[in-house]
């Protein structure tokens, strides 16, 4: 049969295996396209199969050199371990030499097929050829597992006294990587050690060096002999090195062995290291070298660097310090990009030692901040960061700010968190904290961490005297800056809270130039930034709250600022469209209460703040509710606590019993699980929140909310028509009722005293329906609210109310209102009231008439949020509390 | 510690890959993409260190050739840089004017002298010429090794003639 015919492309593959491992890469290097590459490999790894399988010797090594080519370009070559096993065993140098190759390259420590070699690294190391046990010490010193190691080092220490040099500098590498893999090993090399480093081949003296090294390190016996033995040594090795007469051999740039140079000085830090006489021992040499040495070459630096790094880590020299600061101040003044880095890297470690002597080099490492190498700025940077303290603060931060606005991109983020950190550390004064931010916010407010532009708001409330200026200068950098994430929030957030600050100019400083700002104005920045599509819904949602705060604070612009919340009613994000359709009814419905509940934010604790941001949630909630309490005015103060709910600035809602924590979306839409869950407790001071956190919480209406409110409001309207109605409802009332009602302060007194935390229930009458005392629901300085109860037979759910209102000052209350609020299970009914204006001295009272009805009878008792606003002598008042002294079975 | 040894061409070709520290094939390619990608962009004037997963890697390039050496945080960078151009020396030296293709088509070559210079991660030998010396001995071995099978195949035609 004619083998040509029907089997060339195997005798093609044969041909092609007798190639040359250069044909090989030839063929790879001419391949265009990766597929090609990819085909070409194929077809050779198929055909060392082949050969593998056929345990062909002749062309064993070829094969092997192919693989070792294939496997740098990344393919597999698992099957090509076998193949170095067996030219290691083979008798033959050549066959050696690429077998071990091949097994460093193909194959490493974690191989299990790498134990089978190590009977062939045994007899290898035994070989009578130096080369041969050469191989092997190199191949043991690069790959050996733990087991190797541990197999193999008695003959890897007795090869430390080997005759030629050559093999004993491989074997100290060797014990390196054994004591590295099993440390138990370490002290039988301690001995051997001593005789290498008293020896004059340079190989063998910088090995043993090494390997000295590394034993100090993993021994504290090793070192302590060492340090003993060796010190002194050592010292006249390197003066001998340093004086040493040009030796063409080992010369670098005109220094002999630089490479030894460096291993000594190296391990001279390792001995001198916490150790005065040691360190006293080597104190002339190292002023030597560090004097010595010529600095125009890399060489010479390096050795300068090495020299520099001995002196900061031996024992306190002050002359020598000073000469090594001095080099590095001479590196930081070098054009060498590399010798500036080496220089920034070695001050880090200064500063701990000497942090005078790096400040005198600040000017020059903050220009190394500005480099255009992104290794050096990095370093330089975090130097920066270690020598910044209270007495340069100032120009430093300056300085860094002023290059922020050239810095390149990805470099803005490190810079910006570092000089927020610094400013927020180390600011002297508010008016300082301010302005940086102030500076910052404009020119990388895309890089500003959430917690660095919450701590600014939480500064920014606290500096009462600063709010003015603090909201102009935002309202200047917003209108050239407008894309800055966070210079927005901030902005529309301060525009928000003291918007009337910023049009007429209150709270000038004398830095300041005065500004042109009308209400419309400050309506347009919120009105854009709600608008750039850019700018994600937290800050769109605070866009809308600052519109909402603003309609009330411009009541002239309030039809325009309507307008704008409306255009978000249809938005695609619940979020904004919830607020949108409740900020509107606000505008719409509720426009007495709105002045009340946009006032100003609380002062935010900054003691809190910074407690949270340490992550200590729980515990700061509490000490922030006796914050709230402890405030000048704190019932007035305390009604815009919701407000805090509202515009929850992440995590700061000193007052909101809720731990929803920092999700800014959830205190919003979850009003009534935490009104509910508010509903057991006492919390006078917060009171009178829930009616307004009902209000808004349309997304989830209960069926008081809908009701009351508007009966509230309708109340102050039509008060004689609510009149009539009352008489008409006030004959049902029990006798009981009528008797409270003409009843005097002291009886009243008394039936309060009667009334425990959990008072009995009295016994229900089945005819008559349940009778209860009249109960002193509220009592202030000021005021004292009565509530007589009663319910019919029929309905056990429902409890008919009479509030009952005695004014105990002796000045007329008008305006009077009373709002109440319910948790979810109960449903609130308001009556009209019998009038708004209560006379004082007691001469007087109002009523009204609440329905309550308890789906869950029998199971929770009733409770109530109030909050009664009225005018004295023309000032508006604001009292809250919660009532939860009902009787029980109501 | 030396942790490994890349030469990469100026394409992002590899054409010396050594590892003392161990690393999977995986972990090996992943280095190599991440690192010719962080090396190969960098401008002339820079420095030749860069920091990378808390190591450094000081790099030099000769020609179209870049020389990769990873070390740890705490080694003289400027002494690695002595390393570098100490192989390259040698390199030079044996080839005659060492290229890029010298490399390529001897690339066992230039492992063998690498493993006169550095073992376990570690310099090995501070004298150019004792490498040189150390290498061309080896390489005399395998020719001698090679003349002799050549002799004895010869004689075995010659007696099977």
């Amino acid at each position: 049969m004619n083998p040509f015919s029907s089997g060339t492309r195997l005798s093609w593959v044969r041909i092609k295996v007798l190639f040359h491992c250069r044909d090989m890469i030839r063929a790879i290097r001419a391949c265009k396209t990766a597929a090609e590459e990819r085909a070409v490999v194929r077809k050779e790894c198929a055909s060392i199969r082949a050969a593998v399988s056929d345990n062909d010797q002749d062309y064993r090594h070829r094969n092997l050199a192919k693989l070792m080519f294939i496997h740098m370009l990344g393919y597999p070559t698992h099957f090509g371990q076998m193949e170095c096993l067996k030219l290691i065993a083979a008798p033959g140098f050549p066959e050696k030499r690429i077998g071990y190759l091949g097994l460093m390259l193909l194959l490493d420590e974690r191989q299990e097929v790498l134990m089978l070699v190590t009977n062939s690294l045994k007899q290898d190391l035994n070989h009578t050829n130096q080369y041969i046990v050469g191989l092997a010490l190199c191949a043991l010193g690069n790959i050996c597992s733990a087991e190797m190691a541990r197999d193999l080092a008695p003959e890897v220490e007795r090869l430390l006294q080997f005759r030629d040099p050559n093999v004993r500098k491989k074997a100290a590498l060797c014990s390196i990587r054994i004591v590295k893999k099993v440390p138990d090993l370490a002290e039988n090399f301690v001995n051997p050690v001593v005789s290498l480093l008293k020896e004059k081949h340079h190989g063998v003296l910088l090995t043993g060096i090494q390997l000295c090294i590394d034993l100090c390190k993993l021994s504290e016996e090793a070192l302590e002999y060492f340090r003993k033995k060796c010190t002194e040594g050592l010292v006249k090795v390197l003066k001998d090195v340093v004086n040493s007469p040009y030796a063409p051999e080992y010369d670098v740039g005109g220094i002999a062995d630089p490479f030894l140079h460096i291993r000594l000085l190296r391990l001279l830090r390792v001995l001198g290291h916490g150790d005065a006489d040691a360190s006293d021992c080597m104190n002339d040499i190292l002023a030597q070298v560090a004097t010595k040495t010529e600095s125009n070459k890399n060489a010479g630096n390096a050795i300068l660097y090495e020299c520099v790094e001995t002196i900061m880590s031996i024992e306190d020299n002050s002359g020598l310090r000073v000469l090594a600061i001095n080099i590095l101040g001479r590196f930081l003044s070098n054009r060498d990009n590399n010798i500036r880095y080496v220089a920034l890297n070695m001050l880090m470690k200064a500063v701990s030692v000497d942090d005078q002597a790096v400040q005198r080099h600040r000017v020059t490492i903050l220009e190394c901040v500005k480099d255009s190498d992104a290794s050096i700025r990095k370093r330089a940077l975090e130097l920066v960061y270690l020598l910044v303290n209270e007495s340069n603060v100032q120009p430093l931060t300056k300085e860094l700010i002023d290059y922020l606005q050239v810095s390149d991109q990805d470099f803005k983020e490190d810079l910006t968190a570092k000089i927020c950190s610094i400013v927020e550390k180390l600011s002297p004064d508010k008016i300082w904290y301010i302005d940086q931010m102030l500076k910052v916010l404009p020119q990388a407010g895309n890089y500003v961490k959430d917690e660095v532009w919450h701590a600014l708001i939480v500064v920014i409330t606290n500096a009462s005297n600063l709010h003015g200026y603090t909201v102009r200068s935002l309202y200047k950098a917003i209108q050239t800056s407008g894309d800055q994430e966070t210079l927005v929030r901030v902005a529309v957030w301060c525009i928000g809270e003291y918007g009337d600050m910023l049009v007429n100019n209150i709270g000038m400083l004398n830095v300041e130039e005065p500004i042109t700002v009308t209400e419309n104005d400050a309506v347009d920045v919120i009105q854009i930034a709600i608008k750039r599509h850019t700018l994600d819904l937290t800050t769109r949602a605070m866009c809308l709250i600052a519109l909402l705060k603003l309609s009330s604070r411009f009541p002239s612009c309030s039809q325009r600022i309507k307008d704008i919340i409306t255009q978000s009613k249809g938005s695609l994000l619940l979020e904004l469209q919830q607020r949108s359709i409740e900020f509107d009814s606000i505008i719409e419905k509720h426009q007495n209460i709105r002045s009340a509940l946009v006032e100003r934010m609380p002062v935010l604790d900054e003691a809190t703040y910074s407690g949270r941001r340490a992550g200590s949630m729980r515990a700061t909630v509490s000490t922030s509710h006796g914050t709230a309490l402890n405030l000048p005015n704190g019932v007035a103060k305390t009604a815009a606590a919701p407000l805090v709910d509202l515009l929850d600035l992440g995590a700061e809602e000193p007052a909101a019993p809720s731990s929803s924590g920092g999700n800014f979306l959830q205190d919003l839409l979850d009003v009534d699980t935490s009104s509910s869950s508010q509903s057991g407790t006492t919390q006078p001071q917060k009171s009178g929140t829930d009616v307004l956190l009902d209000l808004l919480s349309i997304g989830s209406p209960s069926p008081q909310n809908g009701s009351s409110a508007p009966d509230i409001l309708s109340i102050s309207k039509d008060n004689r028509t609510s009149v009539s109605a009352l008489d008409s409802l006030s004959s049902a009332i029990g006798p009981s009722v009528q008797a409270s009602f003409t009843a005097g302060d002291a009886p009243m007194m008394d039936l309060l005293a009667g009334f425990g935390p959990s008072p009995p229930a009295p016994p229900p009458t089945e005819d008559n329906g349940p009778a209860y005392p009249p109960m002193v629901a509220f009592e202030s300085s000021s005021l004292r609210i009565m509530f007589n109860l009663s319910k019919q037979p029929v309905s056990p759910q429902v409890t008919h109310i009479e509030a009952i209102f005695t004014n105990k000052s002796s000045d007329v209350y008008t305006d009077f209102i009373f709002q109440a609020a319910v948790p979810k299970f109960l449903q609130l009914h308001l009556e009209p009231a019998s009038g708004n204006t209560l006379p004082g001295s007691g001469n007087g009272s109002i009523t009204q008439k609440l329905q309550v009805t308890n789906t869950q009878h029998g199971k929770k008792s009733i409770v109530m949020r109030i909050r009664i606003s009225y005018k004295l002598k023309g000032k508006d008042m604001l009292e809250e509390g919660q009532i939860s002294n009902f009787p029980r079975d109501l | 510690m030396i942790h490994f040894v890349l030469l990469i061409s100026r394409q992002g070709k590899v054409r010396l890959t050594k590892w003392y520290s161990p690393y999977s094939q995986k972990e090996r390619s992943k280095v190599i993409r991440e690192l010719s990608g962080m090396i190969l962009t960098r401008g002339p004037k820079l420095s030749n260190f860069v920091e990378w997963r808390g190591f450094k890697v000081v790099y030099k390039r000769y020609a179209s050739l870049y020389f990769c050496m990873c070390i740890n945080q705490e080694d003289n960078e400027l002494e690695i840089l002595e390393i570098i151009h100490h192989f390259v020396e040698i390199l030079d030296r044996y080839f005659g004017s060492v290229c890029e293709l010298d490399l390529i088509f001897n690339f066992h070559k230039a492992y063998y002298i690498l493993d006169e210079i550095l073992i376990a991660g570690e310099l090995q030998e501070s004298s150019k010429k004792t490498v040189a010396r150390l290498v061309s001995a080896q390489d005399s071995l395998v020719d001698a090794a090679k003349e002799e099978a050549n002799s004895i195949s010869n004689i075995i035609a010659q007696a099977t003639k």
